[in-house]
């Protein structure tokens, strides 16, 4: 029973293919806005997690500068030193690394090519904290670090844009006026959240850094990581007490640096994406109860201009729960149809707009099957009033109804 | 087999009251053929409406098999007429862009009936009014005497008890009035069908067994022919 009313309801269909389509269109963009809108949501937020994952986990950078708002208090703040990063390594305990850096743009030169490169001079603790992958050689060592040797590890863009076609482990680039040897390749990273090119850089000693490229002593940040997102804040709170100390803050002082976690300003992001999406999904949910309204308008229509066929069937024999169930069917698979049109516009529509915004264009099968069982929900739920009244109908009245 | 007991049917209220049937006493019993007749406005199709629990009398009782039928429910009602009866109207609603087969599958589609099973009995019925090889014609491809046809093996196809047929000549010529009368003569005669049918025309009713003619809503006359 319930196949040949889905075999009916499919004829009747066909029979008002326009107007059909043209009933369906308020459940069609409203599917479809929830899908692209969602799938897009989603890619965009996968995009800020991976980036989020990139920035190294549990990191917490400090940086000069106070983190009050307020007037700028005057000048360069005072860089980080040697003497701060001692007592951090010193006196943070649940941590995996404490890596001092320094960053400056510089040209790098080998052969013919040249480039301008994101150059950093850290410790070893620096892979560490950022997550970096040592693809090929090695990292530099301790010795290194303190004996200030020329050596250095280049990002994955240096080796596609300066050494391309060259093994580049134990080749000599001249970075700034240095020459430097080649003891390690870096994984890719890809862009950072703010769509810098991570992987454009140089990673050097610290002391070689300070020495041959920056020509002064100054450390204009302090990542650290935490071995638990638990122990962040303790962490956090720890680090900030220490740097007030060596730092000689007077007690009643503002701190003259500041304390950041990243993964939190990206979460921030992440949460301000799934907000948006929520929001937007709302309003799409809204076309979807007026892609409703249009069903249950067409199926009075529809039992309208079949009263006399319904009066046949219900002489013939048909109970009023058959009638019932045929354009409840038939107003469930218009619903199914327009929600099948809807699912692939707006999986087309994420796919378009995830290659326009750089997002992944992530199918989340989830929501496409909530998308395709709510716009049955919603056939079954505007279809019902007008299949009631056909139920309802008076076998005589409907039999004389021309 | 069929009996109704003084069954009136009222319609409207107060001073508006009209009454269609003031007391109509009848039995039909199995193999008749009957011809209930009388001007517009006499009673004749409200009393068919009731025989055919499409409409309920507002007092009396109508039983079938000693079983009473007038104050069973909706569902009940389209029961009974499911499992017993069969229907023929003047203008032969036959579903539309539906070819015949279908058409006359329809009864036992509501029957449940499996599909293999429910085609051969849809094509033995339009065998039996003499429609082979017009299985798949949809009624806007049939003459009216066909379509009629068809309608006639949709009510058979069931196996019904009673068949009720409510002016079923009403929209055809006279030839083909008259196929379709002996065809339902020949259902009469050989299948031992039981038909009630609403006519004004005398040329029709000559083929039944029997006449009832209604006036005013009461039974003017009861005619059988002799045999």
């Amino acid at each position: 029973m319930l196949w040949e009313s889905f075999k009916l309801a499919l004829r009747t269909i066909r029979r008002n293919v326009l107007r059909s389509f043209l009933t369906l269109l308020g459940i069609v963009i409203g599917v479809g806005a929830v899908i692209a809108l969602v799938t897009l949501g989603q890619g965009a937020n996968d995009k800020v997690k991976a980036d989020l994952s990139k920035l190294g986990s549990n990191m917490l950078i400090a940086r000069p500068g106070s983190s009050q708002p307020g007037p700028p208090s005057g000048g360069d703040s005072r860089s980080f030193s040697t003497r701060d990063v001692e007592a951090l390594k010193a006196g943070l305990r649940d941590v995996r690394g404490v890596a001092p850096t320094s960053n400056k743009q510089v040209k790098v030169v080998y052969g013919t090519a040249s480039l301008d490169v994101t150059v950093t001079g850290t410790e070893v603790d620096y892979f560490t904290v950022q997550d970096w992958t040592v693809l090929t050689g090695n990292a530099f060592t301790e010795s290194d670090s303190r004996s200030g040797t020329n050596v250095c590890l280049i990002g994955a863009t240096l080796v596609r844009d300066l050494l391309p076609g060259v093994e580049p482990l134990g080749e000599v680039i001249r970075v700034g006026a240095m020459p430097c040897t080649i003891v390690g390749t870096l994984g890719a990273k890809g862009q950072s959240a703010f769509g810098s090119d991570q992987d454009n850089t140089v990673v050097m000693p610290l002391h070689t850094f300070m020495r041959r490229i920056a020509g002064n002593t100054k450390i204009s940040s302090i990542a650290v990581s935490a071995n638990s997102a638990e122990v962040l804040p303790a962490v956090q709170a720890t680090m900030t007490d220490i740097l007030r100390e060596t730092r000689r803050v007077p007690d009643t002082g503002d701190d003259d640096f500041s304390v950041r976690d990243l993964t939190q300003i990206a979460s921030t992001m992440a949460s301000t994406t799934s907000l948006m999406t929520g929001l937007l999904g709302a309003v799409a949910a809204v076309s979807l109860l007026v892609g409703g309204i249009g069903i249950m308008n067409i199926m009075l229509v529809s039992v309208a201009e079949r009263t006399r066929e319904i009066g046949i069937r219900l002489a013939i024999g048909a109970l009023a729960s058959q009638v019932l169930t045929q354009f409840l069917v038939e107003a469930v698979v218009l619903c199914l149809l327009g929600g099948l049109i809807g699912i692939a516009l707006g999986l087309g529509l994420a796919w378009g707009g995830a290659l326009l915004l750089q997002v992944p264009f992530n199918v989340n099968a989830g929501v496409v099957a909530i998308a395709f069982g709510f716009s049955g929900l919603i056939g079954l739920i505007f279809g019902f009033f007008p299949a009631r009244r056909a139920a309802q109908l008076d076998p005589i009245e409907a039999l004389r109804h021309e | 087999m069929l009996a109704l007991r003084n069954i009136r049917k009222i319609y409207g209220e107060g001073a508006a009251q009209v009454s269609a049937l003031a007391g109509v006493n009848v039995d039909v019993a199995e193999g008749e053929f009957v011809a209930i007749m009388g001007a517009s406005g006499s009673g004749k199709s409200t009393c068919m409406n009731i025989l055919g629990c499409l409409d309920r009398p507002t007092s009396g009782s109508f039983s079938f098999h000693g079983v009473e039928i007038a104050t069973l429910d909706n569902d009940a009602r389209a029961l009974f007429r499911r499992n017993y009866l069969g229907f023929v109207f003047q203008g032969f609603n036959l579903l539309a862009r539906t070819t015949s087969i279908e058409n006359v599958e329809l009864p036992l589609i509501y029957r449940g009936m499996a599909r293999a099973e429910r085609h051969r009995e849809a094509a033995r019925a339009l065998a039996a009014v003499g429609l082979e090889g017009r299985e798949n014609h949809t009624p806007g491809e049939l003459s009216g005497g066909q379509q009629q046809r068809v309608a006639i093996a949709r009510a058979i196809v069931t196996n019904p008890k009673v068949l009720l047929a409510d002016e079923p000549t009403g929209n055809l010529d006279s030839a083909r009035s008259h196929d379709i009368m002996r065809l339902l003569q020949n259902l009469n005669r050989e299948q031992g069908l039981t038909i009630l049918m609403v006519t004004h025309e005398p040329d029709m009713a000559k083929y039944c067994s029997r006449q009832i003619i209604f006036s005013d809503g009461r039974i003017l006359d009861d005619i059988r022919a002799a045999a």
